[in-house]
């Protein structure tokens, strides 16, 4: 799937502001950002539900406006908020897409991939929120779909959940399915995604693996007392240190064991606690540094 | 095809479930049926009550799923996403829009067989039948008031389209000759009777099921323009999730 320059304008607002980026098939790609970052409105115009005001998006080879009847042959979509009616029941509405698509799924198979076997007959309207994000999912899934597009598919879930549908996005992307999935969740988007992309007041201010958005901020976080002294630890270390907020502290150095081991003998030498450590940035913490570096977004 | 018999089977079960529908299209015409058959309160000309009744009750059981129970429940299926939901399925809004009128003409025809089955019990004679009348009356009508639900569902918020459907319907049954004999009101109402399309509609029942012999073209003619009217209103208009931009 590509989005290349896209553009999706609501009168005077600018919901999307010239983004660009890919999703590959047999990833999840995460679209992550605040509420009203633009997500919504670009997975929309994807999946041909919105006409972009200018730019250019082909998903699956297809025009999602042009090619639509061929589009939706390929593509399993869960909308925020299910889109089914209230009083249609488990099984018959997972019946229902699976006869809409045509192509093989057993909806049995679904309800139970799904967690739903034991309300396989009771209403929508009688499903927990989490069990309505699972009913939406199964809905995705009757498409056996080449590309997916997911959005906030765990909003309401409990943890359990988070779990299964996490899991089920990962199989999902193992067949080869190109899953794009939007969410303001950090953790869970750094649980989930192969690839993010970063919006912020409706621009794509990054895009890549976890890994690539490190880049050139490696080194060891932890947190501790604020009193502790940043310059003594600094030249114990022979690294920098800087301190956050709260008593948060980066040591800027490759985060290996022996730099743990002196880190963690110097604290105790000092009687100074040793909370959250890790040996790298949490997307909470790329997302804030991304976000600051910007200013804000305009 | 199967993909439409699939939705027209899923459209038929949600409205089995649907209490409030199922009296609005079987409950409320039985009742208007065997109440003032019985009861001799209303205004029905002269002749046998069940025979001025049973056409006007026809056209109220027609429009009353046509019009109301298919535009409420398109409304709410807009507002709660579910249009936008089947959109990104195969199935297509001309597939989709066929499943719908493929429920709405079952439920009528199903309505129909029952107020005839009851009508019989209460003295009407299937004698002098036009089955040409009511087949005209039952294309048209079904198209006008089709046309005239889905504009509202597709243009009002749930809510307001609950209660605009109501409302029309309720307006239409008092002030067409549907139950209540248009020539009992004063001539102005007895025009816009004419006019509409469940006047329009009552009218030619009251051919079809031989209570009449009025001539047909005017009446036809008012439901063809309803229907042309509507039908290309609703093209134009309908809006398939009410923050639709592609329509």
């Amino acid at each position: 799937m590509v989005v290349e320059d896209l553009v999706v304008s609501y009168g005077d607002l600018r919901a999307v502001d010239h983004a660009s980026f890919t999703a590959s098939h047999g990833e999840v790609t995460v679209i992550l950002g605040p509420n009203g970052a633009g997500k919504t409105s670009t997975i929309e115009v994807c999946e041909g539900f919105r006409v972009a005001s200018a730019g250019n998006v082909s998903v699956a080879g297809l025009d999602p406006i042009r090619d639509h009847a061929q589009l939706t042959r390929k593509m399993g979509v869960m909308l925020q908020g299910s889109g089914v009616y209230p009083s249609s029941r488990v099984h018959e509405i997972v019946r229902l897409y699976v006869d809409l698509y045509d192509k093989g799924a057993s909806a049995a198979a679904l309800v139970d991939q799904v967690g739903l076997g034991h309300r396989r007959g009771h209403s929508w309207k009688r499903l927990s929120g989490g069990e309505q994000q699972r009913l939406s999912l199964a809905l995705a899934l009757a498409a056996v779909p080449e590309v997916a597009f997911l959005d906030e598919p765990t909003a309401g879930v409990d943890v359990s959940g988070r779990q299964d549908i996490r899991r089920i996005v990962a199989d999902l992307a193992a067949t080869g399915c190109a899953v794009v999935l939007a969410t303001h969740e950090l953790d869970e988007a750094e649980r989930i995604a192969d690839r993010i992309v970063i919006f912020h007041h409706g621009r794509v201010v990054a895009n890549g693996t976890l890994a690539e958005l490190r880049a050139g901020n490696d080194g060891l976080r932890f947190s501790s007392s604020p009193a502790l002294d940043d310059r003594e630890l600094a030249r114990h270390l022979g690294a920098e240190v800087t301190r956050g907020a709260d008593g948060h502290f980066v040591v800027s150095a490759d985060p290996t064991p022996s730099l743990v081991a002196r880190l963690s003998q110097w604290l105790a030498d000092h009687s100074l606690p040793l909370n959250d450590l890790r040996t790298s940035e949490t997307l909470e913490a790329i997302f804030q540094r991304i976000v600051d570096s910007i200013g804000d977004g305009r | 095809m199967k993909q439409w018999r699939a939705q027209t089977l899923a459209e038929l079960r949600l409205l089995a479930r649907n209490g409030e529908q199922l009296l609005l299209t079987i409950g409320i015409p039985v009742l208007l049926l065997v109440f003032f058959s019985v009861v001799d309160v209303l205004p029905t000309g002269e002749g046998d009550a069940i025979d001025f009744l049973l056409p006007g009750v026809l056209a109220i059981a027609l429009m009353s799923t046509a019009m109301v129970s298919l535009g409420i429940a398109t409304g709410f299926e807009r507002s709660y996403g579910v249009l936008k939901r089947l959109g990104a399925t195969p199935l297509g809004r001309p597939r989709l829009i066929a499943a719908k009128v493929a429920s709405v003409v079952s439920v009528q025809v199903f309505q129909f067989v029952v107020l005839a089955i009851i009508a019989a019990l209460l003295g009407w004679s299937a004698s002098d039948m036009n089955i040409a009348a009511l087949l005209i009356g039952f294309l048209f009508g079904t198209a006008s008031f089709v046309g005239i639900g889905l504009l509202l569902a597709g243009t009002l918020r749930g809510e307001i389209n609950l209660a605009a459907q109501n409302g029309l319907y309720l307006l239409m049954l008092l002030l067409s000759g549907m139950i209540i004999d248009a020539d009992s009101m004063p001539a102005a109402l007895n025009s816009l009777a004419t006019a509409l399309p469940s006047g329009a509609l009552a009218t030619i029942f009251r051919t079809a099921t031989g209570h009449s012999s009025d001539a047909l073209a005017g009446p036809t003619m008012v439901l063809i323009a309803w229907s042309a009217a509507a039908l290309t209103l609703t093209g134009r208009n309908f809006s398939w999730s009410p923050s639709d931009s592609r329509r």
